[in-house]
């Protein structure tokens, strides 16, 4: 048998509310205290903390050493970062818990674009001999695939002015963080723990002249993996599309019909870059805390032209 | 509340990147305005050839050829070219499918407006009037209206298995990737090129870029002649005379590209934050100012915005200093690039009194071999810099090791 | 139902040197990851997830690679994580990967790590400039020095302590064939006259900077039974993570490391490491690096570390060897040197080390450190299954 394991607390950065001028420590420290508060719990009684960000979004190396000083790491904690979205922390995470080895974590993820040229940075990503030295913009290549779902049907035009999509609102400064437990402890943290039925991640190839832009079957293959096509169907979908031109492709592989409630926290473009997916995750959590959900479905992504997706299915009630 | 502070912050960098015989072969092949494919264990052709087959993760080194014409799979109207993309002016970005091969290439189309772009549209290499062996010496593509179109003749179909798999052909590319015959005096030339891409990395390289792709240079009718000349031996040998196939080809050019330098420059702003920002404003005063953590009362210098150990906003401020301890130091026997500071010199952790931890700074004024643990020091301020120049000795006696070990 | 055991069946490495010019980013990487699965008698199709690491993308200058190394490291279609912990990567990469078995999620796991330094220049990367702050002014070896300093205050070290540790390594990778360092007429004296840097340490106590990638296979219960080789067992596994600077860090023994190591042993039922673990790879970045972890990790008692080295106790026919293969002395490519200590562990529990095997090795602990001496990660890998 293995362990269940729920969300049962998220906090986000308040979109509204100003950034400018924080460090990264700064941002997170009172999603960290907020998410900490939520549960009772006092940074030393967490099982393992994780984190997700990168380097290359901040300008410089090791950042996320940075981000620990908000953390408390006295007594040293058993801690470790990816250097991806949060919801590749939060996956981690899962799988510690799933060990035995701890009973609670916490996972945290921030971005501050306002630091660089998001659109720039974003290049970096890119095969470095291929493609990167054509400085790609990641807004275009969401613009070759609103051009490959038009070519195949699935999107009807017209395209807007120009031909190519806006890149949708320009992501803020921002962090989320999420606590996540074992089943009594979630019970006991949380009125109504957000089990994780599923969750599963998968890559598809780097080059983009070898895939098929206007699909996403690492996005469809996760999803199965995680449950996601099992009944009953989910209610809620909270999706990653940094650009609104990949929200059609990830409904498709998703098989979202009318009846679900895409991105009822609103849609993700404007969420801080690495902490983005980290937030589709939360707040499907928190749509299933406050009862609004009884099986939800979340989603990330990473790389060009959504290469690589995290599905996860949330449900309210633990599947016994 | 104090200002918020912020300032340019320039990441750049002369990357070299070294090729392996694949990708050195395709973008040698580049620079002598041929494109190379790799053929995967199914009989496709990648173009641009990948060293690893992206679904059955197999080595690829099989090259062929390809044409330099093609047909564009996908596309996207790009109205504001960024710093470092192929064309200035408004542009295409493609995937173009080249004659030949079955995956497709992202590149640059110059076109004048989206209108004249669409899925299907033939179009040709635009060569760099400069190659030298990047996926920059496709200056970008234009529209063509050549023969052949889509289908037909893939390569898959046409390719000859027996032309391919002799052993004679195999031996001609471990040639190409024997590294033995880069690694000596022609890999301190690569070296050499490393430094140029520096002087492409500012505005001029723009400027360049743009020249190259300059329609005024190949709107002659010799471009074009020259352009065909170089397809014209390989269609030749074509016996449909149609759409180019994909035929062998043993990777082996003169003088061989094996490496790539990658000049990167990313621009950012730089914010130190709230709490480093009433630090700052402080040693304008030249006041060091630290703050304390209202849980542990531990004062913090310079202040980072959080207590470290408690993961509390630290905001009591709290003025230590001047003097200080030398807690520990080594002396600096190497001059690093870009300090103007003589070697040797000392590189210390000093305690200033009132701080529950060290910072970090120079000693100066006195010999760098009588500088030692406990030693007693002060800052010295020059000119207007934001920072002490250094500390020097106040004479008082050293620290007992007691008053400062836990702050080393 | 407890952890599923993981036992490692595949290692691989790649030869390391300054610079590897004959490969791209993806063929040095899948270099080490096709030896690691040649070693393992699996195929691609066979590894259920990926799993890697490497140190900051600045080094490279690729955000991160994993994205473009997909292919190469035939991840299409499969889970892969990247984990970035600095200087620990290597060892925490491999740890992740153990989870994701342990916690039966995936039954066999490849992880790799690489760095190739060669593309820019690691004291670039470090020190990139951050406005308002005072300029970097001793580089990596200046930040370690004055802890050096402060070790030999604390313990009364005689001075050669270091050069014993450096003149050991650089012998010992002369048995190890993918050393980067392989330095055949070293005598202790050249170490002990090689020219001072930071004062305390001198420039051959001091590691290379190298191109370089190692990889693993993990596998479950059943992927051990299957292997062709014997493979190593994983005992204990952790990670703990402390601030960079706080007031009262101890930067000589940090308790981070010290927790780390007394998780492992309590996993793994160790009670005396000194007697119990036959072998140990450690981080030694810089010589008397060996000495300080010596007593952080309690192989010896405090303030007693050096006397360990003294005694000849960590040399190959020591009674307890430390860094076989030469250890990040000899071979330093940043993001994959934690894993080399994991790999060189698993290597002498299988009997497979080669010329720098430890006769009758059956536990050996592996331990990377990164970070400013903040983040660790160890594991202690023996010849048999662990108990359950």
């Amino acid at each position: 048998m293995t362990r269940r394991v729920a969300v049962v607390a998220f906090a986000r950065s308040d979109p509204a509310r100003p950034t400018a001028g924080l460090t990264e420590v700064e941002l997170l420290l009172p999603v960290l205290r907020e998410v900490l508060e939520r549960t009772g719990l006092r940074a030393g009684e967490i099982g393992f903390t994780c984190s997700g960000s990168s380097d290359y979004l901040a300008g410089r190396a090791f950042s996320f050493t940075l981000a620990l000083d908000g953390v408390g790491a006295w007594p040293p904690i058993a801690e470790s970062h990816v250097e991806m979205d949060g919801a590749w922390a939060l996956y981690e995470a899962w799988v510690k818990l799933r060990t035995g080895r701890a009973d609670t974590a916490l996972v945290y993820a921030w971005g501050k674009p306002s630091a660089g040229d998001l659109d720039a940075v974003l290049t970096r990503q890119l095969d470095p001999y291929h493609l990167a030295p054509l400085w790609p913009d990641p807004a275009s290549l969401a613009a070759l695939q609103e051009r490959a779902l038009l070519d195949s049907g699935a999107l009807v035009p017209p395209v807007p002015a120009g031909g190519s999509s806006p890149g949708g609102p320009a992501p803020v400064d921002g962090a989320a963080a999420v606590v996540l437990a074992v089943e009594a402890t979630a019970r006991r943290l949380c009125a109504r723990p957000a089990w994780i039925r599923g969750i599963d991640h998968r890559i598809e190839p780097h080059g983009l002249g070898v895939r098929d832009l206007a699909d996403s079957p690492s996005t469809r293959l996760a999803a199965a993996r995680a449950g996601a096509f099992d009944a009953p169907p989910v209610d809620t979908a909270e999706l990653h599309a940094p650009h609104p031109a990949q929200e059609p492709i990830l409904r498709r592989a998703l098989r979202l019909d009318g009846a679900v409630a895409v991105n009822p926290s609103g849609p993700a473009a404007a969420d801080p870059p690495m902490a983005a997916g980290l937030i589709r995750l939360g707040e499907a959590a928190a749509r299933i805390h406050r009862g609004r959900s009884r099986r939800a479905l979340a989603h990330a992504t990473s790389g060009p032209c959504l290469q690589q997706n995290l599905v996860a299915v949330l449900e309210g009630e633990p599947d016994v | 509340m104090s200002e918020l502070l912020s300032a340019p912050l320039t990441v750049e960098f002369p990357f070299t990147r070294s090729l392996g015989p694949v990708q050195g072969a395709f973008l040698t092949g580049l620079r002598e305005r041929v494109v190379l494919g790799v053929r995967r264990p199914d009989g496709r052709v990648l173009v641009p050839p990948l060293e690893y087959d992206p679904d059955t993760a197999a080595d690829l080194h099989e090259l062929v050829e390809v044409g330099t014409t093609g047909t564009v799979t996908c596309w996207a109207w790009n109205p504001t070219p960024r710093r470092g993309q192929p064309l200035g002016t408004p542009f295409a970005w493609v995937l173009v499918r080249l004659d030949g091969a079955d995956s497709a290439l992202l590149h640059a189309l110059d076109a004048p407006d989206p209108g004249a772009v669409r899925t299907g549209l033939r179009v040709r290499v635009r060569w760099a009037a400069e190659r030298t062996g990047a996926i920059t010496d496709i200056a970008c593509f234009e529209a063509y209206e050549g023969e052949g179109e889509e289908g037909g003749a893939h390569a898959a179909d046409v390719a000859e298995p027996a032309d391919r798999a002799d052993g004679a052909e195999v031996a001609d590319r471990t040639d190409v990737a024997e590294p033995a015959d880069r690694a000596d005096g022609a890999e301190a030339a690569d070296r050499t090129d490393v430094a140029e891409p520096v002087d492409r990395a500012d505005g001029a390289e723009v400027a360049d870029r743009t020249d190259v792709a300059e329609p005024a240079d190949r709107a002659d009718g010799a471009d074009a002649a020259g352009r065909t000349d170089v397809e014209e031996p390989a269609d030749a040998a074509d016996p449909t005379g149609a759409v180019p196939r994909a035929r062998p080809h043993d990777g082996v050019f003169a003088d061989p590209v094996t490496s790539l330098a990658a000049p990167a420059r990313l621009d950012y702003t730089y914010t130190p934050g709230r709490a480093h920002g009433r630090h700052l404003a402080a040693l304008a005063d030249r006041r060091t100012v630290g703050e304390r953590c209202p849980a542990c009362r531990k004062v913090y210098v310079p202040p980072r915005g959080a207590c470290p150990t408690c993961g509390v906003a630290t905001d009591e401020p709290v003025e230590v200093g001047p003097r200080g301890t030398v807690t520990t130091f080594c002396v600096v026997n190497i001059k690093a690039r870009g300090l103007a500071i003589e070697v040797p010199y000392v590189y210390a952790h000093i305690a200033l009194d009132g701080a529950d931890l060290a910072l970090h700074g120079r000693v100066a004024g006195l010999p760098y071999d009588r500088v030692r643990m406990g030693l007693r020091v002060e800052p010295v301020w020059v000119g207007d810099g934001r920072h002490p120049d250094h500390y020097r000795p106040t004479g008082e006696p050293d620290a007992p090791y007691d008053t400062y070990r836990e702050l080393l | 139902m407890s952890e599923e055991p993981v036992a490692v069946v595949g290692i691989g490495q790649t030869r390391h040197a300054a610079a590897r010019r004959d490969v791209s980013l993806a063929g040095l990487v899948r270099e080490a990851a096709a030896r690691a699965l040649e070693d393992a008698q699996l195929a691609w199709a066979d590894v259920d997830a990926v799993v890697i690491g490497k140190a900051p993308d600045f080094f490279e200058g690729v955000m991160m690679p994993e994205l473009y190394l997909a292919d190469a490291l035939g991840a299409v279609g499969k889970p892969m994580l990247r984990v970035h912990t600095a200087g620990s990567v290597g060892g925490s990469t491999a740890l992740v990967a153990a989870d994701l078995v342990a916690a039966r999620v995936h039954r066999t796991v490849l992880t790799a790590a690489f760095e190739k330094q060669s593309e820019s220049n690691a004291m670039w990367a470090l020190s990139l400039p951050v406005p308002f702050q005072q300029p970097l002014l001793a580089g990596a070896g200046g930040f370690f020095a004055p802890h050096v300093r402060a070790y030999i205050r604390r313990t009364g070290a005689p001075p050669g302590i270091g050069a014993l540790v450096a003149y050991k390594d650089r012998r010992n990778a002369l048995r190890n064939p993918y050393a980067h360092l392989h330095e055949d007429g070293l005598t202790l004296e050249r170490v002990r006259s090689s020219p001072m840097l930071w004062d305390p340490i001198r420039y051959s106590e001091t590691c290379p900077s190298s191109d370089g990638a190692c990889a693993m296979v993990l596998t479950d219960r059943a992927g051990a039974a299957r292997a062709p080789h014997p493979p190593a067992w994983l005992h204990g596994g952790a990670m703990r993570s402390e601030p960079t600077l706080f007031a009262g860090k101890d930067f000589v023994s940090p308790r981070a490391g010290r927790d780390c190591a007394a998780d492992v042993y309590r996993q793994a039922g160790v009670t005396d490491p000194r007697r119990e673990i036959d072998v140990a790879e450690l981080y030694v970045p810089f010589s008397w690096y060996e000495p300080m972890w010596l007593e952080n990790l309690g192989f010896a008692a405090e303030g007693e570390g050096w006397k360990l080295v003294e005694s000849g106790a960590t040399a190959l026919d020591g009674d307890l060897p430390v860094n076989p293969s030469g250890g990040v002395l000899s071979s330093n490519p940043i993001g994959a040197s934690g894993m080399l200590r994991f790999a060189e562990a698993a290597l002498q529990v299988r009997g497979q080390a080669g010329e720098h095997q430890i006769e009758g090795a059956r536990r050996a602990l592996g331990h990377a450190y990164g970070g400013g001496s903040q983040f660790f990660a160890m594991w202690l890998v023996g010849a048999e299954p662990p108990a359950t």
